[in-house]
């Protein structure tokens, strides 16, 4: 794992500094023009928090029932990421429905679904740190709720009425602008491989605070 | 008599609803639609702030994320460096 994030770190970095370019060159939408290009870093956020709260789901699962500490861990590392990229998701839709739809903010399903799943994370997160002995496992029990609720954000575009445009805007793009569809699976590409990085640096802080616990308890041991 | 007083109410109503029903004067339905691009350059919403805002606040956000993620395992790595430090100076 060491040895993969430097080199990893170059590739994100190369495809970073690549994705304005990128961007800059994808055409533009008919009818919402330049604001529309905020959409080649909404969707890959939401891509990663997709990622991250599947990856907490499945840690906190598996250190509900096996007691692995290592997977508590990994999704304490991945709820943090979570409410960071469910931040920008929120932040830049916010934006983009200011220009597109007129408003800051709308109360319809997808939009309100997206803000609940947000704060079922940072609910995770503040009970985590501070919810006093067995905080893990309630943590991860509300790991595992927001790990449900995800596929409702994901399908509430389909199945109630919302300003959001539905998941299918994803599945014919490649038909409808193929151009469109290559800088947004790039930047998608970049914004995962970056939230790999993130994990990883944020699993390797658990990793040393667990460490750094351990050798306080062999301390007072001696 | 009666029933020249329930014409004349009649009437009043649907000639009154007549009138009431008039479009405002002076308004769009007057001068019919206006395409966005005659519109003073005042009255268009700008889109290029709320790009760069975004990913603006993509770059500053990520910037302070790494930040703190940093700052607190240089923390913890400190306090691990001055535990082995007293560790080592400590009497067996």
């Amino acid at each position: 794992m060491k040895k993969l994030f430097v080199p990893v770190l170059a590739i994100t970095a190369a495809m970073f500094l690549y994705s304005p370019i990128a961007i800059g060159n994808a055409p533009y939408e008919s009818t919402m023009r330049l604001v529309q290009k905020i959409f080649y870093y909404h969707f890959p956020a939401w891509m990663a928090l997709t990622v991250s709260v599947s990856v907490c789901t499945v840690g906190s699962a598996i250190y509900l029932f096996k007691g692995n500490l290592r997977a508590e861990r990994m999704a304490a590392a991945a709820a943090e990421i979570t409410v960071v990229f469910g931040l920008f998701g929120l932040v830049s839709g916010s934006l983009w429905g200011r220009k597109a739809w007129g408003v800051w903010w709308q109360w319809d399903a997808r939009l309100t679904m997206a803000f609940l799943l947000e704060l079922i994370f940072f609910g995770y997160i503040l009970v985590r740190n501070y919810g006093g002995p067995g905080a893990e496992k309630l943590a991860s029990a509300m790991g595992i709720f927001g790990g449900a609720t995800a596929p409702f954000v994901y399908k509430s575009v389909d199945w109630w009425r919302t300003v959001h445009p539905k998941t299918s805007v994803m599945t014919t793009l490649g038909e409808t602008s193929p151009e469109m569809w290559y800088v947004v699976w790039f930047c998608t590409a970049t914004i995962l491989l970056f939230m790999g990085l993130l994990l990883a640096a944020r699993v390797r802080l658990e990793e040393q605070r667990a460490a750094l616990d351990q050798l306080y308890l062999d301390a007072e041991d001696l | 008599m009666t029933r020249g007083i329930w014409i004349a109410l009649v009437s009043f109503v649907l000639l009154g609803a007549q009138v009431f029903a008039q479009p405002p004067q002076g308004g769009a339905a007057d001068s019919g639609f206006v395409p966005l691009s005659s519109l003073p350059p005042g009255e268009e919403m700008p889109a290029a702030p709320f790009l760069v805002g975004a990913y603006m606040f993509f770059l500053l956000l990520m910037l302070f994320y790494l930040w703190t993620i940093w700052n607190r395992l240089s923390k913890v790595e400190k306090d691990m460096q001055e535990l082995a430090r007293r560790q080592a100076g400590a009497p067996r």
